[in-house]
């Protein structure tokens, strides 16, 4: 045990001393942060605004189909569907003679692409039109007075909440959305990592040959223990950092928002509780900052950050002995190591592509046995905890999942120690899978 | 009591006998050569005595107790053919992280590490790392590491490859006086000349198999033709008689077979007879160069792989 301890330490020093730790520290929550930002910059910036040429036979198509910052329209005159390129147009809309209660093609013919949101977008503005144009046509019914409906009917606003028995807390889908796939995204990247890490470790070590020295004062199972150990408590330190600048950052953010929008978003906090935020008088901007903070509020952050120290150790002991098993079997090739990791990465690739399934879906079926077995649990399960625990998950199948995981690493760390001891101190041919399960098996 | 005992010791992996019934004993304070061709089993032997392998049968003890690789672990200093220390970390913290791992408390170890780089003049290396050290100064460390937490049993296989005269002196003396103070020393080696010069005792294996066993004149006496040189001028007229044959004749300086049932006395007998003036008479013994290619010589030079039935 006291051995154990050496190796940790030493484990964890020279790698939280190392440079590399505190550039991937600051740089890599730098970097996501600047990589959203980027890309939703790119995503508002780059909506590029699309002309479409409009044959219309029925002829009052021009009414309805207004253009705007998207998608601005052009009725022609003197437009068909060969020369709309030349009048600066992407795509040509051609809306053959409707006749009512029969299905009709409208076909688009395109020279360039619009883009599926775009499709959807131009189907809604089409069907809209159409039914602007019965109302006006079978009623007597004014446009104005549409839009004055219209405007006056807009007032019910959907609000989730999470049922917890006798009080229901106000639950935002979105932020539950972005916390799960966020946690498990996290997840997938830190095994691989720190599993790098780990076999990276293994692999210095056999390679110097520092392990034979090792192993005759250490037996080969505590200095994989060690290892992992050590390279764990690295990862934990991280995370633990990375909160703490999160934190920092939001505290910093909060500095930039002006000083009349504090008070009014606090005094929304103060009135409200009760009555809705949209009757008290306040402006646009304080209503966001209001709806997120009360969001923000009322996730259990508690719950989730447990969970995710859990699923994060669990996955990476789960993973990191079969990392360590790899590296011990691989000589200096780097390359030999490709072909055994391809077993290992794979489940774990597999559990990043549930996760982004289960992040929308929570409670299908899919989801629910991937966040119990121990192979995608890890990654799956952070994606439905902050959807709720015991609503969208219940506090059976958390327990049944971390029971399953904590199992599964004990077995792999197991049975990886076996390859691992004979693995170290082999070297010449690497061994094929049939060696390596003998050795998993073997009794001493 | 013998320091260390092994009886019937075998391994046996797929594809070889590594290590096929060997039983060997090691006196307290003295310097134990353990000889063979390459792949003989050496290692895995060593491996077997560290605790780093389990053997398939047999037996260790150590100081009369059977061998515990857990707990006994602090009493061997081993240091592999293989060198190998971390390349990136820093060697005064390296010397005493490897110290620690054999159990002694960190002032301890920072205690002997201090001292040791004192004797053998490296206090400079201290913040340096592996990677800044040459081969041979990587072998003094590794030296040094090995025995650190001063073991009584220290294993040194091929300790002076790579390094210059003076630093093999330098090791050289530290092994004789490691051993004077009470520590038994195994010593790997294919030189043999270097045997002969450090070891008491030796053991030769081969092909997994001890053939060789015993102090290294016992075995010069063993392996003995009979060989005697001689100078001696002017040489008596008639050299062929019956009790030797001479073997090379140069410039007065004669090697000769005494024969079976005769003895240097009648040699010399002769020779004074002859009116020769002796100036030289000495016995050949072999040199363990010529018993170690005797011996394995024959067999064949590399080392076949076999079915293991088990």
């Amino acid at each position: 045990m006291k051995k154990i301890g050496l190796i940790v330490r030493r484990e964890y020093i020279t790698r939280v001393r190392n440079k590399t730790f505190l550039l991937s520290t600051f740089l890599l929550p730098i970097m996501i942060v600047l990589l959203i930002s980027g890309t939703v910059a790119l995503a508002i910036k780059g909506k590029t605004s699309h002309r479409v040429a409009v044959i219309d036979q029925n002829g009052y198509f021009k009414d309805y189909l207004k253009s705007d910052s998207t998608i601005s329209f052009d009725f022609g005159p003197g437009i068909d569907s060969l020369n709309y390129t030349e009048k600066n147009c992407s795509a040509v809309l051609i809306i053959p003679l409707l006749n009512e209660g029969e299905k009709t093609i409208v076909r688009l013919k395109y020279k360039k692409q619009l883009g599926l949101a775009n499709i959807d977008d131009l189907e809604k503005r089409i069907s809209s039109a159409i039914t602007d144009h019965l109302i006006f046509t079978k009623t007597n019914l004014t446009r104005a007075r549409l839009d004055s409906i219209r405007d006056d009917a807009d007032i019910a606003e959907l609000k989730t909440f999470s049922d917890e028995g006798k009080n229901s807390r106000a639950s935002s889908q979105g932020l539950s959305y972005g916390i799960g796939y966020a946690c498990g995204f996290l997840i997938y990247l830190l095994t691989f990592i720190y599993g790098a890490a780990v076999m990276r470790g293994v692999m210095e070590e056999k390679t110097s040959r520092v392990a034979e020295v090792i192993v005759s004062s250490v037996k080969p199972f505590p200095l994989m223990l060690g290892k992992i150990i050590g390279i764990g408590a690295v990862g934990l330190t991280q995370f633990i950092l990375w909160i703490g600048l999160i934190v920092l950052l939001a505290g910093v953010a909060q500095a930039f928002i002006p000083h009349e929008l504090l008070t009014e978003v606090n005094n929304m906090q103060q009135t409200n509780a009760m009555t809705s935020a949209s009757s008290v008088q306040s402006s646009e901007a304080a209503r966001q900052i209001f709806e997120v903070k009360q969001s923000i509020a009322n996730t259990n952050w508690l719950l989730i950050i447990g969970c995710f120290i859990y699923y994060f150790l669990g996955g990476y002991l789960f993973y990191a002995s079969l990392f360590a098993a790899v590296g011990s079997v691989v000589n200096e090739d780097p390359q030999e190591a490709q072909s055994l990791l391809l077993p290992i990465s794979m489940p774990i690739i597999f559990s990043f592509i549930i996760m982004s399934i289960a992040a929308q879906d929570p409670g299908g079926s899919l989801s629910v046995w991937a966040s119990i077995i121990p192979f995608s649990s890890p990654i799956v399960m952070m994606a439905r905890i902050p959807y709720g625990v015991p609503g969208s998950v219940p506090y059976w199948q958390l327990l049944l999942s971390m029971t399953f995981l904590a199992a599964g690493f004990l077995f792999t760390t197991w049975m990886a120690g076996k390859i691992y001891r004979t693995g170290i101190l082999m070297y010449g041919k690497k061994p094929g899978w049939k060696t390596m399960w003998k050795w998993a098996w073997k009794k001493q | 009591m013998s320091m260390l005992e092994v009886f019937h010791l075998k391994k046996y992996f797929a594809t070889q006998k590594a290590v096929d019934d060997i039983s060997f004993k090691l006196e307290q304070g003295t310097i134990f050569g353990l000889l063979g061709p390459n792949g003989a089993g050496k290692t895995t032997l060593i491996r077997m005595i560290t605790g780093i392998f389990y053997p398939d049968e047999g037996n260790i003890m150590l100081n009369g107790k059977k061998f515990n690789p857990d707990n006994d672990a602090h009493r061997i200093g081993y240091m592999p053919e293989e060198r190998g220390l971390y390349k990136k970390m820093k060697i005064g913290e390296q010397a005493i992280y490897l110290a620690q791992l054999k159990g002694l408390s960190r002032a301890e170890a920072t205690a002997s590490v201090k001292k040791w780089f004192q004797r053998f003049e490296m206090q400079s290396w201290w913040n340096k790392k592996i990677e800044d050290l040459s081969k041979g100064m990587a072998q003094k460390l590794q030296f040094v590491i090995t025995v650190l937490h001063e073991p009584e049993l220290i294993i040194l296989d091929e300790p002076f490859s790579g390094l210059d005269p003076i630093n093999a002196n330098l090791i050289k003396d530290e092994i004789f006086r490691l051993a004077a103070n009470g520590s038994s020393i195994i010593f790997s080696t294919h030189r043999m000349e270097q045997v002969e010069e450090i070891c008491d005792h030796i053991i030769l294996i081969n092909k997994g198999q001890k053939i060789l066993d015993g102090r290294i004149s016992d075995v010069k006496q063993q392996f003995k033709e009979n060989l005697f040189r001689i100078t001696a001028r002017p040489l008596p007229e008639n050299l062929s008689n019956n009790f030797f044959d001479l073997l090379t004749q140069h410039d007065g300086i004669l090697t000769l077979r005494i024969k079976e049932g005769h003895t240097p006395n009648e040699v010399l007998e002769y020779f004074i007879g002859g009116k020769s003036s002796i100036s030289d008479f000495t016995e050949l013994l072999p040199s363990l160069n010529e018993i170690f290619i005797k011996l394995v010589e024959g067999t064949s030079v590399s080392r076949q792989f076999q079915t293991i039935q088990s």
